[in-house]
């Protein structure tokens, strides 16, 4: 255990190291300098370096790179270039709209999801079944983000049950703040559930044709009483992989969820750093989710190598 | 034919012809405005409506097509032209350096949050459908890389490409000649999905306004201006969603048909 536990930090911090390389390369290769960008098309050239040398861009690719990377590794994310906050604390406040929503999307996606694909599989080849699989061809097929328009148009501006968009803050109690969250968390939420339903129905009807589950109805367990009590269990290790892996992408998939909903998440502030080329911003926020999902990644790997000795020999 | 080869065939099928009609033939000019006929609901005239500058919505969506499946069908285009070869490369290598590095290589890209690096990478370089289809197009590659490896391990070790090594023939020509053939089911049944989730990813990437820019039309971007109208007339974000999800329904289904084909032993399991 301890052997692999040491292969896979290695090989997680080499892609981190080589995530950041690229996010770096990519930044370095845009086009436009932030600084003039900054000061406007009428500045001084003098202006423009004086000020290129505050932000620290006239140094060498490389002590700027080591520079970023030891920051991160502090905690110091930069200097915002438009805000001229630093860069963790406006991640700060947006991680506390993200992570939230993130949490919630997946607990609704769980809910709905695991019911669903456990029904699925008991009624299998029924019309039950039929039905479940269908809604699934559908919800995978369904964008989220338009999916949030319909949301807004039927309980936002119709029904009036929640607010069309915007956040009201945390401060306004946990009830105000999950309700401003509720619309987009089901938007998010709803391709999630549909992969995880098929993922649960898959998993239980492997672990229904397996011997032991036909010794439990053998010993006179209802068929009911043998999934409640034998099946579930073995076939959740699948699903829990997934649902590692539906949080790392209902994080940066909130992206986009986060537009429509004038949310002031993460995304939003990519967003917002694009078009203002606020690049030390994008650069960051952009690490930071990369290094989010592949920790949940690792995460993953872990958890699923402590259920399984034999993964933990085949690495 | 089974169920799922037949709807998906003839989902897909129908937005495609839209797509390549469209050409020649859309009922108005999809760019030409027409302020008074503005924010219709669909009639007898415009069969879909028309939109808050009255071009008429169906060609519009005719024009989409093209957009969406373009992007889509190109980005499916670099993962097969550059996945293909590199999985083929490390099955023949099997456990060599090559081998190593090309699965590491792809480990490393599956980590990524792909609609992230899409959004840096087309905000970086300006947004345009060019830029739309490498950004999708790159995380397609180490797709078709594992597909293709998985594929091609197992045909390794048959007789058939014992006999052609016996015969001479190189690694590089044994994967052309003998191992592509059969790995063709696996490729086009993977095409189909990778398709479809194109046609997603570029929606997304249009909507935000890091795709297709003005005047082409795409389905992503026809969702964005209805966003702020969707009140006044909802068929303006009906009509382009029901679009993007007929043709990924439509391909879904056409992906699972096919994978039913090429291996029926998969259809017992599924029912």
């Amino acid at each position: 255990m301890l052997h692999y536990l040491a292969k896979r930090l290695l090989s997680l911090a080499l892609s981190l190291t080589i995530a950041s390389m690229v996010i770096f390369a990519v930044i370095e290769v845009a086009p436009g300098d932030p600084a003039s960008f900054m000061l406007g098309t009428g500045a001084q050239e003098e202006t423009v370096a004086a000020l290129r040398s505050e932000l620290g861009l006239d140094q060498s690719k490389v002590s700027r790179y080591l520079d970023w990377v030891g920051g991160m590794l502090t905690g110091d994310f930069g200097t915002s270039y438009t805000y001229r906050t630093p860069v963790a604390k406006m991640v700060g406040e947006r991680l506390w709209v993200s992570l939230p929503l993130a949490i919630y999307a997946l607990t609704l996606s769980t809910l709905i999801a695991l019911p669903a694909g456990i029904y699925a599989a008991s009624r299998r080849g029924k019309a039950g079944d039929m039905a479940v699989m269908g809604a699934t061809q559908l919800g995978v097929a369904v964008p989220n983000f338009w999916f949030a328009m319909l949301l807004v148009l039927v309980f936002a501006i119709n029904l009036r049950w929640f607010s069309a968009g915007g956040f009201v803050g945390w401060d306004k109690g946990l009830w105000a703040g999950l309700h401003a969250l509720t619309l987009p968390a089901v938007a998010l939420a709803l391709p999630q559930a549909a992969i995880l339903a098929r993922v649960m129905r898959s998993a239980l009807l492997e672990v229904l044709g397996e011997d032991f589950m036909r010794s439990a109805r053998a010993k006179g367990l209802s068929q009911k009483q043998a999934i409640r009590r034998h099946g579930l269990r073995n076939a959740l290790i699948p699903v829990l992989t997934i649902i590692g892996l539906q949080f790392s992408f209902l994080l940066a998939g909130a992206i986009i969820i986060e537009q429509v909903f004038y949310l002031p998440g993460l995304g939003r502030l990519v967003f917002q750093a694009i078009s203002a080329r606020d690049l030390i911003v994008v650069e960051s926020v952009v690490m930071l989710l990369v290094f989010a999902v592949i920790l949940v990644n690792f995460l993953v790997d872990m958890a699923y190598a402590v259920v399984d000795p034999r993964l933990r020999r085949a690495a | 034919m089974n169920r799922s080869l037949f709807l998906g065939g003839l989902l897909s099928g129908i937005m495609l012809l839209l797509a390549i009609v469209s050409f020649v033939w859309t009922p108005f000019d999809h760019a030409v405005m027409n302020i008074p006929d503005k924010l219709q609901t669909p009639n007898g005239t415009h069969l879909l409506g028309t939109d808050h500058f009255g071009r008429d919505i169906l060609s519009m969506v005719m024009v989409g097509a093209r957009t969406s499946l373009a992007v889509a069908l190109l980005a499916v285009g670099i993962g097969i032209g550059l996945g293909v070869p590199l999985g083929l490369a490390a099955a023949a290598t099997r456990g060599s350096w090559l081998d190593e590095v090309i699965m590491r290589g792809n480990d490393l890209v599956f980590a990524f949050p792909s609609l992230v690096i899409a959004i840096l990478i087309t905000a970086v370089f300006g947004p345009s459908a060019i830029n739309a289809i490498i950004a999708i197009g790159i995380f397609n590659i180490p797709v078709f890389a594992r597909v293709a490896r998985g594929g091609s391990l197992s045909l390794w070790a048959r007789e058939f490409i014992l006999a052609a090594r016996v015969a001479g023939k190189s690694r590089a020509r044994i994967s052309a000649e003998h191992i592509l053939p059969n790995i063709a089911n696996l490729l086009i049944v993977q095409g189909t999905i990778q398709f479809s989730l194109g046609i997603l990813a570029e929606a997304g990437l249009s909507y935000v306004g890091l795709g297709a820019q003005p005047p082409t039309p795409s389905w992503g971007r026809m969702l964005a201006e209805a966003q702020t109208l969707v009140s006044l007339a909802p068929h303006l974000a009906i009509v382009p969603g029901c679009a993007i999800i007929v043709t990924v329904v439509g391909l879904n289904l056409l992906g699972d048909g096919l994978r039913d084909r090429f291996d029926p032993r998969l259809m017992e399991g599924r029912a």
